[in-house]
C-alpha cells in the first residue's frame, strides 16, 4: 500500500478547456478517499490522471516516494474499476481475473520454459501462484461459481464483483474506482457499497473513489474530496463536510434534502451578532462570533440551514 | 408464412436459378462422355438433367493430365495455391488488424491525414501500378517467386484497412484502457484484446482474400513462368488450352469445378460470419 500525493495538479486539454486547476491532496497510507461533484466537475479527470491515462498539464503527483507524472498507467502499481466494468468479453471470468497477472510475468517466459528444465519448474511454480491468487480473490467477492463463465453470461452484480476482482489479484498500492455501482440497480448498489467497505477494512488499502453519489461518498468514505469547475470546494472527513460546509456550493451539494439558504441580515442582538431572518433573531454559533472579520453589519446574507437543525419554537 | 412473403420468395428463387445454372451446366458436363459432353456444349437441348451413367473418372484423368508430368502438374500448382493464399490471408489480417488499430486508437499527428491517403488509394484501379510494381520486382530480384504475390499482403489493403479501423473505433475505450493498466503495450492491447473482438471482421477479410487470391490469374500469370510454381489458375488457362476443345470440355469442367470447390466449401464455413462481418461494417461504419 502506499499514499498519493497531488500537489498543484492540473488537466488543461488541447483547445485551452481546463478540466482540473490545481488540486492539492494528500491521501494517506490505507485511507479511502472519495472525489464527489456534480458532472464535469473534474473528479474523473483527476483520478485518470492517477491512472496514467490522462497526460498531466502542471503539477505533481506522487505514490509513495515516488515522482510518477511520466510514469506510464501499467508502471505505477495501480488498479482501477471502471463505470463499464471494462472486462474482456472473449475470456473466462478466470481468465479475467489472471489476465493482469499473467501481463506481468517475464516476457518471452512460454519461449525460456521449452528451454530450461530449472525454468519449467520455476514456471509451473509461478502458474500455481498465480492460481492461488485468482482462487483466493473469487473466493472473497464470492465468485467462485462463476469463473469458467464468459462476462456476456454474468448479471450485472457478478460483473462489477469480476472487475473488482481484477483489481484485487493484483495486490496493487492503490485502488481506483471511476463510479463503480452507478451501472447498478438501487438494491444492488447498496449491497456493493457495504461490501466495498468491507472489502477496504479487510485490505487495509489506499483507495481513491470516484462517484457523483453523495450517500456514497458519505457512506464509504474516510475523507471526501468535494469537487466543482475543476477545482477542490473542500476535503474533510463526511461529518466536517455535512456539518460544516467551506461555501455556499458545499452546502447546497452535500445533503439530501440539500441545504435552505434564507435571506437574512446581519445584525445585534444583545450585544452579540445575530441574523435576522423574516423578523426572527438567530443567534450566530460563538465560532463565527470569533471571526476575526466578520461581516458588517446590516448586509445582507443568506443564512444556511438544514431542514432538521431547524426546532419547533414557542408562539412570540 | 403470409401468402406476401411467399410471392417474395419467387423472384428470389429465380435469380439462385439463374446464379446455380452455370454451375450446374459445369457439373453435369464434367461427368458426361466426350460426345455427351461436346453436344451439350454446342446444343443446350442436348444436356441432360442428370447424367445417366456419370464419369466420375473424369476428375481424376483431369487432374492427371494437368502439365507435363502426370499427376506432378496438379499437385505443384495446388500447393502452390495453397501457399500463396495462406500466406497471403495470413499477412493481410494481421497488416490490416494492425494499421486499423493504430488508426482507429493511437492518436498522432497526421492520423486523419494519413487515413484520407489511405483511402484514396482504393481508386487507384490496379491496372495503373502493374508495370511499375513489375519493374520493382524485377530489380529485387523476385520474379519467378511467390514473393511478388505475398509480400504486398504485408502492407495492408485499404478496404480491410478501413474495416478493421471502423469495427475497432466502436470497441469501448475502457477496454482497452483496462487492458493498459494491466501491463499491456499497444502491440498485446492489439494481439490480445483487439483481434479476439473483431472475429467478424477477420472472417470477412480472410474470406474476401480467400476468393480473390485462390482466383487470381493475373499475378500469377505476370510473376511465375516456371511450370511448376503455377498455380491452379494458371494451370487451368493451360489446361484450358490443351483440352479446350469441344470433345474434351468434360475434362475442363471437372478441373474448373475442382478449383472452384475451395471456395464454395469455405463461403459455407464462414457463411455465418461472412454476412454479420458484412453487417457489422455497414452499421458499424
Amino acid at each position: 500500500m502506499a499514499s498519493v500525493s497531488l500537489k498543484g495538479l492540473s488537466k488543461v486539454y488541447p483547445g485551452g478547456v481546463t478540466a482540473v486547476q490545481g488540486v492539492d491532496l494528500e491521501v494517506r497510507d490505507g485511507e479511502f478517499v472519495v472525489l464527489v461533484g456534480p458532472s464535469g466537475c473534474g473528479k474523473s479527470t483527476t483520478l485518470r490522471m492517477v491512472a496514467g491515462l490522462e497526460e498531466i498539464s502542471a503539477g505533481e503527483l506522487r505514490i509513495g516516494e515516488r515522482l510518477v507524472n511520466e510514469v506510464p498507467g501499467r508502471d505505477r502499481d495501480v488498479a482501477m474499476v471502471f463505470q463499464s466494468y471494462a472486462l474482456y468479453p472473449h475470456l473466462s471470468v478466470r481468465q479475467n481475473l489472471a489476465f493482469p497477472l499473467e501481463r506481468r510475468r517475464a516476457h518471452g517466459s512460454k519461449l525460456l520454459r521449452l528451454a530450461s528444465a530449472g525454468y519449467r519448474a520455476a514456471a509451473r511454480a509461478e502458474d500455481a501462484a498465480l492460481a492461488a491468487r485468482v482462487d483466493e480473490a473469487a473466493r472473497t467477492l464470492g465468485i467462485t461459481a462463476l469463473l469458467e463463465r464468459k462476462p456476456g453470461a454474468l448479471s450485472g452484480g457478478q460483473r462489477q464483483r469480476v472487475a473488482v476482482g481484477r483489481a484485487l489479484v493484483r495486490e496493487p498500492a492503490v485502488f481506483l474506482f471511476d463510479e463503480p455501482l452507478s451501472n447498478l440497480d438501487a438494491k444492488l448498489r447498496v449491497e456493493m457499497r457495504a461490501e466495498l467497505a468491507r472489502l477496504h477494512q479487510r485490505l487495509g488499502a489506499t483507495m481513491l473513489y470516484v462517484t457523483h453519489d453523495q450517500e456514497e461518498a458519505m457512506t464509504l468514505g474516510d475523507r471526501l474530496v468535494v469537487m466543482e469547475g475543476g477545482v477542490v470546494q473542500q476535503c474533510g472527513t463526511p461529518r466536517d463536510v455535512y456539518d460544516r460546509p467551506a461555501n455556499r456550493f458545499v452546502a447546497g451539494f452535500v445533503g439530501t434534502p440539500s441545504m435552505n439558504f434564507l435571506p437574512a441580515t446581519l445584525v445585534e442582538d444583545a450585544g452579540a451578532p445575530a441574523l435576522d431572518v423574516h423578523g426572527a433573531r438567530l443567534a450566530l454559533p460563538p465560532s463565527s462570533r470569533a471571526r476575526p472579520r466578520a461581516p458588517r453589519r446590516g448586509r445582507a446574507r443568506r443564512a444556511p440551514g438544514r431542514a432538521r437543525a431547524l426546532r419547533r419554537g414557542r408562539p412570540g | 408464412m403470409s401468402r406476401g412473403r411467399y410471392w417474395a420468395l419467387v423472384p428470389l428463387a429465380f435469380g439462385a436459378l439463374l446464379m446455380l445454372f452455370p454451375l450446374w451446366w459445369m457439373l453435369v458436363v464434367s461427368l458426361e462422355t466426350p460426345a455427351q459432353a461436346g453436344a451439350a456444349t454446342v446444343e443446350v437441348g442436348a444436356l441432360e438433367l442428370l447424367p445417366s451413367e456419370p464419369q466420375w473418372h473424369n476428375y481424376a484423368d483431369a487432374a492427371r493430365e494437368v502439365g507435363s508430368v502426370e499427376w506432378q502438374g496438379f499437385l505443384d500448382a495446388l500447393a502452390n495455391s495453397i501457399l500463396v493464399t495462406f500466406l497471403t490471408v495470413l499477412f493481410t489480417v494481421l497488416s490490416c488488424s494492425l494499421v486499423g488499430y493504430a488508426l482507429a486508437r493511437i492518436r498522432f499527428r497526421g492520423r486523419g491525414a494519413l487515413f484520407g491517403v489511405m483511402l484514396a488509394t482504393m481508386m487507384l484501379p490496379p491496372q495503373v501500378t502493374m508495370i511499375p510494381m513489375f519493374l520493382v520486382f524485377r530489380s529485387l530480384g523476385w520474379v519467378d517467386t511467390i514473393l511478388p504475390l505475398v509480400v504486398p499482403a504485408l502492407f495492408g489493403n485499404a478496404f480491410f484497412i478501413f474495416m478493421f479501423r471502423q469495427f475497432m473505433a466502436q470497441v469501448p475505450e475502457s477496454l482497452v484502457e483496462a487492458a493498459r493498466l494491466d501491463g499491456c503495450g499497444h502491440l498485446e492491447v492489439w494481439w490480445r484484446v483487439m483481434l479476439p473482438l473483431c472475429r467478424p471482421v477477420i472472417a470477412i477479410t480472410a474470406v474476401f482474400t480467400f476468393i480473390f487470391v485462390w482466383n487470381d490469374f493475373l499475378g500469377p500469370l505476370i510473376y511465375l513462368h516456371s511450370e511448376r510454381k503455377a498455380t491452379l489458375a494458371v494451370a487451368l488457362n493451360s489446361f484450358r488450352n490443351q483440352f479446350g476443345g469441344l470433345e474434351d470440355v468434360q475434362y475442363l469442367m471437372a478441373l474448373s469445378l475442382i478449383t472452384m470447390i475451395p471456395c464454395i466449401l469455405l463461403f459455407l464455413v464462414a457463411q455465418r460470419q461472412f454476412v454479420e462481418g458484412l453487417g457489422k461494417g455497414a452499421v458499424k461504419g
